[in-house]
């Protein structure tokens, strides 16, 4: 069970002055159950590569399949892969629009012809897994926190009870207490729920601390797909493309330059603390 | 779909007609308009589409791209074009039933759908050469004189120019959240009018939030850079006529006396 990329094309404005060639024969894997972490450059082809994800945009050529069902077949239910696949878009924004947070997050599972019982509960448990406070439930979404407003907008795509959550740079604009509720939150519903989750993102630190799987993308080609480990020991490399390893990854370089007998491919904070103490007991 | 919307749009790239002044394709473009309205007989229709096709060669702007702008007024090109064949008066030439299709009414379509279809390629060639900035400054220099009757030209032509620069911004922001309500299973193409109605509220609500949002933004953003208007304004470029600007009325006043002289001595 997964989603296959084959051999994926995409050309925006097709025959125009400004053609733009955002993926270049892209193919990849993504299992259930992983925790993808998918990282690049702005303009490296990650928005529009989710956005095939569930059919928004239709490769140039190219095939998808999930479950190994072509999406693009003339009799595939497209509105069933976009509740199978559920995909939150980086500005809520963009889909913020009822008159309260609830009736707002009942518009998916609406879409989907669920019954009005099932649509509350499913909107019901899906705010409840994003954390929001219940006094919340009923205020406009427009007089809500960034931090809210986002919770809401993942509630909104949670509550068609996807298989896979798709997030698009889910802590953008976010204080840091606000990213690591978010991420942490999504954690919880990719190890409990199980549900297999695709985090874009700018944020070494982020992909580092909870991704399993990570591919790094430039100038829309897959450049690298490995676990975080593998990725993030290639630094130079990363940072030739414009990225960089995590910062504690660096500091685990400049303790081993300076002596210290410390595992350089610590990527989290948590690893890190782990072998530096380690190394002090040792020494 | 969104994006082939190229009406009113700007059009990178280098040629004669972008250089040109501002004012000269204001007036241009009302000159040609004038033409298209006063031409009663086919040779008027060849010098203006003579006309229009070198403007277009010079322009260097892709035909296709001017085209496909077209799409989106096919419909109303279409009713006016079956209204002007259906109910005009004259020598009947074909008979169906209660349809009745004239001669005159036949002639009455074609040239309507000639001068809208001219109408529109005119103007939007205008609009793809001229960048926002120099509309507006065209506008306000052109229409300066009304500003002895009391009318407020630097501040309609700066409402204009923001207006029309707007408005890929705003259909790039209708194209993220048609995407982002689609992902939650919104269907935007089947059904009624009635549904199809219903469903753009989901795209309404946050596009209209969004528009006040920047327009809040840019409102700030101009007093925070001390704009109040026109009153002492300079310009850093301010519009100078150049040799080929001339030439360029000269040719303008002599196409419009062309089609005068053909709509009342040509014979056909």
């Amino acid at each position: 069970m997964s989603i296959i990329l084959d051999h994926i094309n995409y050309v925006y404005s097709k025959g125009t002055s400004d053609e733009i060639k955002a993926l270049d024969d892209v193919s990849m894997e993504i299992r259930t159950g992983d925790f993808l972490g998918l990282i690049g450059h702005t303009g490296s082809g990650k928005s529009t590569l989710v956005q095939h994800l569930d059919g928004l945009l239709k490769a140039t050529s190219g095939h998808i399949y999930y479950n190994g069902e072509d999406i693009y077949d003339d009799d595939y239910d497209m509105k069933g892969l976009r509740g199978k696949v559920g995909l939150v878009f980086q500005y809520p924004e963009h889909q913020l629009f009822e008159e309260d947070v609830f009736k707002d997050v009942c518009f998916g599972p609406r879409n989907l012809g669920m019954s009005e019982k099932d649509i509350e509960l499913a909107a019901y448990s899906a705010l409840k897994a994003v954390k929001l406070p219940d006094e919340l439930f009923y205020v406009s979404p427009f007089h809500l926190s960034g931090g809210q407003k986002r919770r809401v907008a993942i509630a909104g795509v949670l509550a068609m009870k996807p298989e896979v959550l798709v997030l698009d740079e889910p802590t953008a604009g976010l204080d840091p207490e606000g990213r690591d509720e978010i991420l942490d939150m999504v954690k919880g519903l990719h190890d409990e729920d199980n549900i297999t989750v695709v985090l874009v993102s700018h944020s070494m630190e982020d992909v580092a601390n909870y991704a399993d799987h990570i591919v790094v993308m430039e100038k829309g080609r897959v450049h690298m797909d490995g676990t975080p480990k593998e990725i993030f020991s290639q630094t130079e490399e990363l940072e030739r493309i414009g990225l960089a390893a995590p910062r504690v990854t660096y500091m685990m370089y400049e303790l081993k330059r300076r002596g210290f007998d410390v595992d350089t491919t610590a990527t989290t904070i948590s690893e890190a603390v782990n072998s530096v103490i380690g190394a002090v007991w040792n020494a | 779909m969104l994006r082939e919307l190229t009406l009113g749009q700007y059009y990178q790239t280098e040629s004669r007609l972008h250089r040109l002044d501002p004012r000269v394709k204001l007036f241009g473009t009302i000159i040609f308009l004038i033409s298209l309205f006063i031409s009663q007989k086919p040779s008027c229709y060849v010098v203006a589409t003579v006309f229009l096709i070198c403007l277009i060669r010079l322009s260097n702007v892709p035909f296709g791209y001017m085209v496909r702008g077209m799409k989106a007024i096919v419909f109303i090109m279409m009713i006016t074009v079956v209204f002007n064949l259906l109910f005009t008066p004259g020598e009947t030439l074909v008979k169906l039933g209660v349809i009745t299709i004239t001669i005159q009414g036949l002639k009455n379509a074609i040239y309507t759908a000639i001068r809208l279809t001219y109408l529109i390629l005119g103007s939007t060639l205008m609009t793809l050469t001229t960048t926002p900035n120099d509309l507006t400054d065209g506008l306000e220099r052109g229409l300066g004189f009304l500003k002895i009757f009391k009318l407020p030209v630097h501040e309609t032509a700066t409402m204009m120019s923001i207006a029309l620069r707007f408005i890929p911004i705003l259909l790039e922001e209708t194209d993220k959240i048609m995407k982002a309500q689609q992902a939650r299973g919104a269907d935007f193409e089947s059904g009624g009018i009635i549904k199809r109605a219903r469903a753009m509220v989901p795209l309404l609500v946050p596009l209209f939030v969004s528009a006040f949002r920047r327009a809040n933004d840019l409102a700030l953003a101009m007093e925070a850079r001390c704009y109040n208007g026109g009153e002492g304004r300079t310009k850093m470029k301010p519009l100078v006529y150049k040799a080929w600007d001339k030439r360029a009325y000269v040719i303008l006043i002599g196409y419009l006396v062309l089609v005068v002289l053909l709509g009342i001595f040509s014979p056909v």
